[in-house]
């Protein structure tokens, strides 16, 4: 009989990794860890380079005889044009500071998730390639050739960043390599190395509106099945308007509070806010043809960012609108504030913002003119304007998740705190180290909410969810806020993996529970159509109630019975 | 001096041994990262990994049942399960603990109470074991069923809404069921 190895020594099957230097280590691409490749009928609507049907997982990639030329030039032509690049790709000292940040590092222990590593990918070419010490000493100067090996390797770890910049918070040099991510991405993307999840709703997003490709009627018709839902609950069915020209305000979401659970319970709470502020002088219209906020755009090139953001202002001036609010959004609100302006602007047809209820001018969106909705409901709360019972929301003990783009991208942390606090009794902060602008990213971002990509995300979601089950343990807290509609969908798979007791809700499905319409009946569900935990209790107590009610009027009947019957024999005496 | 006791001494040097070996399995630059497991939130994979050993092992030492130590398998397993690692690699470290345990006592191996114990104590672990194995296709499961849900629900709305799906009622007379769940 052959030996068998006991299991101890089985399991221990190359337990230990060879220990080699970064540089020298196999690139492996293992499924579960990347993306399935753009398809070629995308790459044809949006003008990529290079459509063709091909998968990461091949031999084979399909690139251009010249790749590497291209690939260089394209590098040469953003050193040049991009001075924050060329200074991240020269003064990085290895101090480390970052290493140890990423929440893909602390999910995988794969070093080359650290920040410094992964932009040391290309770093490494930009030195082997560009400098002469570089190109004389190799290696030894930390330089390397653009191999067909490194160019899988820039693949395999570009798309697993999700450009959230938690590392560059670390950086005593402000190296910000989320930007070296977006970069590194241009270049793949010259190549028409893309994902399929990144470009199929850009091109989506190109032709049809949306990243789904939703037509306009089927937009309509769910803000209507939106509306009669909201009938149910309240008893008042809302007549929200759409592509109605000369309105004030224009109205613009992420699509997948439209279309996917549990977003479109937030869209439910738009729907209930608007509608209540109608009679208070608001004057609003949602649009079918910007019925995308988000722009997967900014995940391929700037070019294509600006591609897909030149709908909004062209569709405020089709309508007529003055300024424009934006729902709750991630990376969305990042693009409108932060380049829209410069890219697609002047917005000079539109006016500053001012909220039509309190009066409020909005100095911070002066030249935008887009104003994220939740500025927009706090400053409605902090005026008093809205009639609310927070006791609605009381099945939720609540924490807040600062999504990376409006939070670490955009110092947006406290108007959604503000808002929270007032239409909720039970919030509860994470550790501090976990939130604001340390915040841990969903793992998810940047286009890589996609399922094939599950196990990476879900490394990548670790931290999140390990601070997330420290407020579970300690103060209950079942349902997480955030103001992301990417979040909402990968929050919900993180917390089954991780921490399945929790639950993921917006800000303004929160509002849309608490918010008192006028004339509305009494509430005996929340937005999701689940019946509040205390109605039973209280229909108890009414059929209790009722009972002793009944007893006491027969009580009484009976008493009065004894009564008339003792008068009338009094009487009776009386008369003897 | 009882098996248990003179595990009890030695808890602190096994657990240490324990985590270390479990370290080996992650690369060099890591395995130092990991070994700074002071703050839970910035280190969760060490803290949780070092806390859900301990537990285990009080576990062991204790005449527990499975229920009791399935909880901090299920920490330490859920982690391994979406790393970098084949299943043998995954759930390697329980069949460690064997021979740590041994290496520890190597001077009182000739107790013979001590080595009749130890057997027992085997047994336990190698049950463990087997659990771990349900727990770690469990984690699998749930990643795989997590993909098909996300599918689903992408569109589930407007697919409900737009009564594209219409399946056959339970009864006849009911009325008919339009939901999601045919699309996959
Ligand atoms: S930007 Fe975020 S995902 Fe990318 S390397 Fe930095 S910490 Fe990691
Ligand atoms: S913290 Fe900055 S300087 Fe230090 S290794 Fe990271 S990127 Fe380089």
């Amino acid at each position: 009989m052959s030996k068998v190895a006991p299991p101890e020594e089985l399991a221990k099957v190359d337990h230990t990794p060879p220990k080699k230097g970064w540089m020298d280590m196999p690139v492996e691409l293992k499924e579960g860890r990347w993306c399935y490749g753009s398809k070629p009928k995308d790459h044809e609507v949006i003008g990529l380079p290079n459509p063709r049907s091909w998968s990461p997982g091949d031999e084979d990639w399909k690139l251009p005889e010249n790749w590497q030329e291209i690939f260089l030039e394209g590098m040469r032509e953003r050193l040049d044009k991009f001075r924050s690049f060329r200074l991240f790709m020269d003064i990085c000292v290895r101090c480390g500071a970052c290493a140890d940040k990423c929440h893909f590092f602390i999910g995988s222990g794969d070093p080359k998730n650290m920040p410094v590593l992964r932009a040391e990918l290309l770093r490494s070419i930009y030195r082997g390639e560009f400098t002469t010490a570089g190109k004389i000493l190799g290696k030894l100067a930390g330089g390397r050739k653009l191999t067909y090996e490194v160019f899988k390797d820039l693949f395999y770890y570009f798309f697993q960043c999700t450009e959230c910049r938690r590392c560059s918070l670390f950086c005593p040099y402000g190296i910000d390599t989320a930007e070296v991510t977006m970069i590194g991405r241009e270049l793949l993307n010259l190549l028409g190395c893309n994902i399929d999840w990144i470009t199929g709703p850009v091109a989506n997003c190109y032709r049809t509106g949306n990243h789904l490709g939703i037509q306009p009627h089927a937009y309509h018709s769910m803000v209507e099945f939106f509306c009669e839902e909201i009938e149910e609950i309240t008893g008042i069915l809302p007549e929200p308007s759409l592509n109605r020209k000369g309105a004030e305000i224009l109205f613009i979401t992420p699509s997948g509070d439209i279309f996917a659970d549990p977003g479109t319970f937030t869209a439910m709470g738009y729907i209930m806010l608007f509608h209540y502020l109608e009679g208070l002088g608001l004057d609003i219209t949602w649009s079918t043809y910007a019925s995308e906020g988000g722009n997967f755009g900014s995940f391929t090139s700037h070019e294509m960012m600006k591609r897909l953001n030149s709908k909004m202002y062209a569709e405020a001036k089709r309508l007529g609108v003055k300024w424009i609010i934006g729902g709750e959004c991630g990376h969305m609100w990042r693009v409108c504030n932060q380049y829209m302006d410069t890219m697609t602007g002047p917005a000079d047809f539109l006016e500053v913002p001012k909220s039509p209820i309190t009066g409020t001018v909005f100095e911070n969106a002066k030249s935008h003119k887009m104003l994220h909705i939740c500025e927009f409901t706090a400053d409605l709360i902090k005026h008093g304007k809205l009639n609310l019972d927070l006791s609605r929301n009381d099945q939720y003990k609540l924490t807040f998740h600062d999504s990376c783009n409006p939070a670490r991208g955009m110092g947006f942390f406290d108007e959604p705190r503000y808002v929270i606090q007032n239409v909720a009794n039970n919030f509860h902060e994470m550790p501090i180290d976990t939130i604001r602008e340390q915040t841990f990213c969903c793992g998810s971002g940047s286009g890589l909410n996609t399922d094939e990509f599950m196990d990476m995300r879900m490394r990548g979601a670790f931290p999140r969810a390990n601070a997330l089950q420290h407020v579970h343990d300690k103060h209950d807290v079942n349902m997480m806020a955030c103001i992301c509609a990417i979040d909402r969908a990968t929050l919900t798979t993180l917390c089954e993996y991780w921490v399945p007791d929790v639950e993921v809700i917006g800000i303004h499905e929160l509002i849309g529970n608490a918010l008192i319409l006028e004339g509305e009946k009494k509430r005996t569900m929340n937005l999701r159509g689940e019946e509040f935990p205390w109605v039973e209790e209280e229909e108890a107590e009414e059929a209790a109630a009722e009972v002793i009610l009944e007893a006491a009027e027969e009580g009484v009947e009976a008493a009065a019975e004894e009564v008339a019957d003792e008068e009338a024999a009094g009487e009776a005496e009386g008369e003897k | 001096m009882s098996l248990e006791k003179l595990l009890q001494q030695k808890k602190s040097v096994i657990l240490e041994r324990w985590f270390d070996s479990i370290l080996e399995t992650y690369p060099a630059d890591t395995r130092q990262f990991l070994k700074k497991k002071k703050n839970r939130f910035a280190n969760p994979v060490a803290h949780e990994i070092s806390r859900g050993i301990e537990e285990i092992f009080n576990n062991i030492l204790k005449d527990a049942n499975s229920e009791d130590v399935s909880p901090f398998l299920d920490k330490v397993i859920r982690i391994r399960a979406v790393q970098d690692f084949s299943p043998s690699q995954a759930l390697g470290f329980i069949f460690d603990l064997k021979k740590l345990i041994r290496d520890e006592l190597a001077e009182n191996m000739g107790e013979s109470r001590i080595s009749e114990d130890l057997w027992e104590l085997e047994r336990k672990i190698d049950a463990m074991g087997l659990m771990s194995l349900d727990i770690y296709t469990k984690c699998r499961e749930k990643l795989y069923e997590l993909r098909v849900k996300e599918v689903k629900n992408r569109v589930g709305r407007l697919i409900e809404r737009a009564n594209m799906m219409c399946g056959i009622p339970e009864k006849e007379g009911d009325p008919e069921v339009c939901n999601t769940d045919n699309l996959t």
